[in-house]
């Protein structure tokens, strides 16, 4: 007799996990360059005027997130991909906006698995 | 006692690769070497990886295996490099391309992976490979001497964007050593290099360790974005 189990898909992780994975990377990026506290919310800009990190302090978050989903999470992702790069709006105006694109790689792979 | 430093050398396989990984390793690192296809050889201190630099996905999963099994690393040598001996108007594009794709994007994604585990430690020393090809001009060498070029470009800026991390890159430019990579070429070609040389001579692997030697020291954090050609070629 053969006994067929039923093909298992990965869940991604819930999207306010990968929500604390960016504001953690994101405060600790900040105090790292030199900020006294750091209050990092969802709508806390990384990109532009009213940035709280300069351009050093966002390459430093880009690859400390990479390091963190691959460490926390087990997805071996490349944040500054082709496709990020050339978006209208970038996915790394804000806190808020990291989270989902994040979340939607994560997605994106387990699907393409 | 100090720390064992943690080194990469691509293109281990044979020639210059394999002489320095096997240095690294006499001199008490732990040496990872890779290349496209399997080595011939083993040495004690040697972890050898089987991945092609011009290949994101291979690049990637060697610095993850390097972070899985080691926790860091201080040293890479981007030594990976193809050559064609040709004259340009006989050079096909494939021919261009592979020579672009080992040589310049090999040595970028290496540096770019690499360095995104360097910069954790706030620690790391690249050393690029270029060729005494880019200051001579010499015939028969545009794509390898172009593909050089950028290299050296590339060790420049990667200078100035990973200086903060702590991180230095540098360049040795040899000259010719008899490795395979010089396979083919007439004698003739090879000896009116050599005449335009301060010291007339062939390479030794020796003197591209000694170089190398110089910029990974950690004294030499002050170091960084030069090339340094080896037998007086300025």
């Amino acid at each position: 007799m053969r006994i067929i189990l039923p093909m298992t898909q990965p869940q991604p992780p819930d999207r306010e996990v990968v929500a604390a994975l960016v504001m953690a990377a994101t405060t600790d990026v900040m105090l790292q360059r030199g900020h006294a506290d750091a209050n990092v919310a969802p709508d806390t800009r990384l990109v532009g005027a009213s940035a709280v990190l300069d351009s050093l302090g966002l390459v430093t978050l880009v690859v400390d997130l990479e390091q963190r989903v691959q460490d926390e999470l087990g997805y071996g992702l490349t944040l500054a991909n082709e496709r990020a790069m050339s978006r209208t709006n970038s996915p790394f105006l804000s806190v808020g906006t990291l989270t989902d694109y994040i979340h939607g790689l994560i997605v994106e792979t387990i699907t393409r698995a | 006692m100090p720390e064992r430093q943690v080194v990469l050398i691509t293109g281990a396989r044979k020639g210059i690769g394999r002489f320095l990984a096997e240095h690294f390793a006499a001199g008490g690192a732990a040496v990872i070497g890779c290349g496209r296809t399997p080595a011939d050889w083993t040495r004690d201190g040697v972890d050898y990886q089987r991945a092609d630099v011009s290949s994101e996905a291979d690049v990637k999963a060697l610095v993850g295996h390097i972070q899985r099994a080691y926790g860091r690393l201080d040293v890479i040598v981007n030594n990976a490099g193809v050559a064609s001996m040709n004259h340009s108007l006989l050079t096909p594009v494939a021919t261009a391309e592979r020579v672009l794709a080992t040589n310049v994007t090999g040595t970028f994604l290496v540096a770019r992976e690499g360095a995104k585990l360097m910069q954790r430690r706030r620690y790391g020393r690249i050393v690029n490979l270029t060729t005494v090809a880019v200051p001579l001009h010499l015939d028969g060498e545009a794509i390898y001497a172009a593909s050089k070029s950028a290299v050296e470009t590339l060790t420049k800026v990667l200078a100035h964007e990973l200086g903060a991390f702590g991180i230095t890159c540098n360049a040795v430019g040899p000259s010719p050593i008899a490795t395979d990579l010089i396979h083919g070429v007439p004698a003739e070609k090879i000896e009116a290099i050599t005449r335009r040389l301060a010291i007339k001579r062939l390479g030794r692997y020796e003197d591209v360790s000694n170089a190398i030697d110089f910029f990974v020291r950690p004294e030499s954090d002050y170091i960084t974005g030069q090339v340094i050609y080896l037998g007086g070629v300025s």
